[in-house]
């Protein structure tokens, strides 16, 4: 088990990571989730042991480690961009951490041989990494990370370089890879989308913090805070400031709708994803009046920008609806489905589920 | 499919081949002309065949030159390239330090080479300059207008401290390309600093190091300025490389088919010695 307490992560007069505890079970895949400088790679960094946190522990397997250098601690990490050795053959690629581990070659052999069929590059293990394709490169620079039976592996945006294609393709692949180990697999990647294909357990990561932290279905459809759900939702999660009292909710007077029943009445902001707006009225659905901003339709989704009275909104619809930029238009929010947050944004009701967590 | 055809594209190649041919195919073909004629002067010319040719190849005193030339060279490959790679490692990567090594490094660059020749001249001379006079309190017997041995030292000094620079830039901004990943990752394996330097930086420095070594390769095969400000070629002809030697053949003694025969020579040697390199250097990924 790989536990962070109370560490936090300092450079010079700017705080990169604020005071964070995590528990990450082995034989489990956690995903770090956040944008680009939210802290996802300092945080892979301190769970290496390549930084030093400047405040707190860390503990594996119940061992503080945390003045443990790199090389003893028994860890693996894969790159955003693909870091192989480049005059080296694909063979002594993954070979190379066994060997520095002193393996006998016999053994190099079959465990290569293993890694490089499990990774499909059985065919080009005397090539040089420059002679390959992106893919076949990440490929190789996974095969050299898995092939030690490392304790804790550590995959930081791995897919984010590659084109769409082998992005799925190795998405697909990569559950399966760890599925029998026991170690601690960490993944960072900036989309919302991934997580939810890997599903396991998530931490939303915003600015140096967790937002939020807890299996990954259940931080997208009850994130704990409001930052949380913003982190965990692309197109960005739609929010406004509402009050509610008696039976109706308002937004400012703008629009209203029928409370649930079990919300207290006070100041709430509420959040609505993207696909919760569309621009059929459904049965129950809020009617939103506003002007277009963007229409960007791909062939099978059409995601609309709009200004509704003074705040900027995106609905997210399947099919293919034709708006004019500059238009006016109606769209309709299943406010059913929204989540209510405290002014300061703590999540007191889920629309998914109804509750909290 | 019917491609397109328009010549008129061919205007626009027109402006090149002007400059090219008046500062590269022009002067050169002046050169051949000289090379196969004779004259005493009055512009009468005579022709000569390639009788310059051959006797220029079989003339002990362009061998010589020859030999003096590529012992120049390569000795001050053999320095300047790995001294120049260490001092690149050696660099800091970032902080301030780096734009004061970057200035301090680029300095020696950016004196006119004529000044060099004469820097080095007065620091190096026995009774009054600093190298000198401090080499003979120190118990050395340094004479580089007199003994064969100290020119070549001083000649050769001058070009490590003159041409070091160039391969430190290239060797640095090959270095300060490597993403940091991958010191992370030779960390995580374990990697010692040697392993790092010869299966990351290495590697990763090669196409740089091949440009540097190039360049310092046919700018050495050039030099004429900065020996012929320090030693004139002397004593003797002992320090006479080729660009020396043309010089004082074709303005000294005013031979211009010997001298035009003798440049086209050296130009030849300059362009297949350069395409040897090239083909070896880089033949590792021509066999990929």
């Amino acid at each position: 088990m790989l536990e962070l307490k109370n560490i936090a992560k300092r450079v010079g007069a700017e705080t990169h990571i604020h005071p964070t505890s995590l528990e990450f079970k082995p034989g489990s895949f956690n995903i770090l989730l956040g944008t680009t400088l939210a802290g996802k790679t300092t945080l892979m960094q301190l769970m290496a042991g390549l930084e030093k946190p400047t405040a707190g522990e860390i503990w594996f397997g119940g061992v503080d480690v945390t003045g443990v250098a790199v090389q003893k601690r028994n860890v693996s990490m894969v790159y955003q961009q693909f870091i192989n050795y480049p005059n080296m053959s694909v063979y002594d690629n993954i070979a190379s951490p066994l060997r520095v581990g002193g393996v006998d070659s016999a053994e190099i052999k079959r465990r290569v041989g293993a890694m490089a069929e499990l990774m499909r590059i059985s065919a080009m293990l005397d090539r040089r990494p420059s002679e390959l394709s992106g893919g076949q490169q990440q490929r190789t620079a996974m095969a050299r990370a898995l092939v030690k039976d490392s304790d804790l592996i550590l995959l930081d945006e791995p897919l984010a370089n590659l084109d769409f294609k082998l992005r799925e393709e190795l998405r697909d692949e990569l559950p399966k890879l760890f599925g029998t180990r026991e170690c601690v697999v960490v993944y960072a990647t900036t989309e919302p989308t991934e997580a939810l294909l890997f599903g396991g357990v998530t931490a939303a990561l915003h600015e140096g913090r967790v937002a939020d932290f807890g299996p990954t279905g259940d931080v997208y459809r009850q994130p704990a805070t409001l930052t949380g759900a913003q982190v965990f939702s692309e197109p960005p999660i739609n929010t406004v400031k509402v009050n509610k009292s008696g039976d109706r909710v308002s937004a400012d007077g703008n629009v209203n709708w029928a409370a649930p029943a079990d919300l207290p009445d006070g100041d709430y902001i509420v959040g609505i994803r993207a696909h919760h707006i569309v621009p059929v009225e459904t049965p129950g659905s809020v009617p939103i009046d506003g002007t277009i901003k963007i229409a960007e339709l791909s062939g099978s989704e059409s995601m609309v920008h709009f200004d509704a009275f003074g705040s900027d909104w995106v609905s997210l619809s399947h099919g293919v609806h034709p708006f004019d930029a500059g238009a006016a238009a109606t769209l309709y929010a299943d406010m059913s489905a929204c989540f209510y947050f405290t002014p300061d944004g703590k999540l007191v009701r889920s629309g998914e589920t109804g509750g909290g967590r | 499919m019917n491609k397109t055809v328009n010549q008129k594209a061919w205007f626009l190649v027109l402006p090149v081949l002007l400059l090219v041919a008046f500062n590269a195919i022009v002067p050169l073909m002046t050169v051949v002309n000289y090379s196969v004629q004779e004259t005493f002067g009055n512009n009468v010319f005579f022709w000569a065949g390639i009788s310059w040719f051959e006797d220029v190849l079989r003339s002990p005193r362009f061998h010589d030159a020859l030999g003096r030339q590529l012992t120049f060279t390569f000795t001050i490959l053999l320095i300047e390239v790995p001294l120049g790679v260490i001092i690149a490692l050696a660099m800091p990567r970032k902080g301030i330090w780096v734009s004061v090594c970057l200035v301090l490094m680029a300095m020696p660059l950016l004196i006119p080479w004529n000044v060099v020749g004469a820097m080095w001249n007065i620091f190096a001379l026995p009774e009054i300059g600093l190298l000198g006079k401090t080499l003979n309190a120190i118990g050395f017997d340094y004479n580089y207008t007199r003994q064969t041995g100290d020119a070549w030292f001083t000649l050769i000094l001058m070009d490590v401290w003159h041409w070091t620079s160039l391969v430190v830039l290239l060797a640095y901004a090959g270095l300060v390309s490597i993403p940091d990943a991958y010191y992370q990752a030779a960390k995580i394996d374990g990697a010692s600093s040697w392993a790092i330097f010869r299966y990351i930086q290495l590697p990763k420095m090669k196409r740089v190091l091949t440009i540097a070594i190039l360049l310092r390769f046919m700018d050495s095969f050039n030099i004429y300025t900065e020996p012929s400000v320090l030693t004139g070629g002397g004593p003797g002809n002992s320090t006479t490389l080729l660009s020396i030697d043309l010089v004082k053949i074709a303005l000294g003694q005013f031979d211009l088919g010997p001298a035009a025969a003798m440049s086209l020579i050296y130009f030849l040697v300059i362009l297949l010695m350069s395409w040897i390199f090239y083909t070896v250097m880089t033949r590792d990924e021509a066999n990929q």
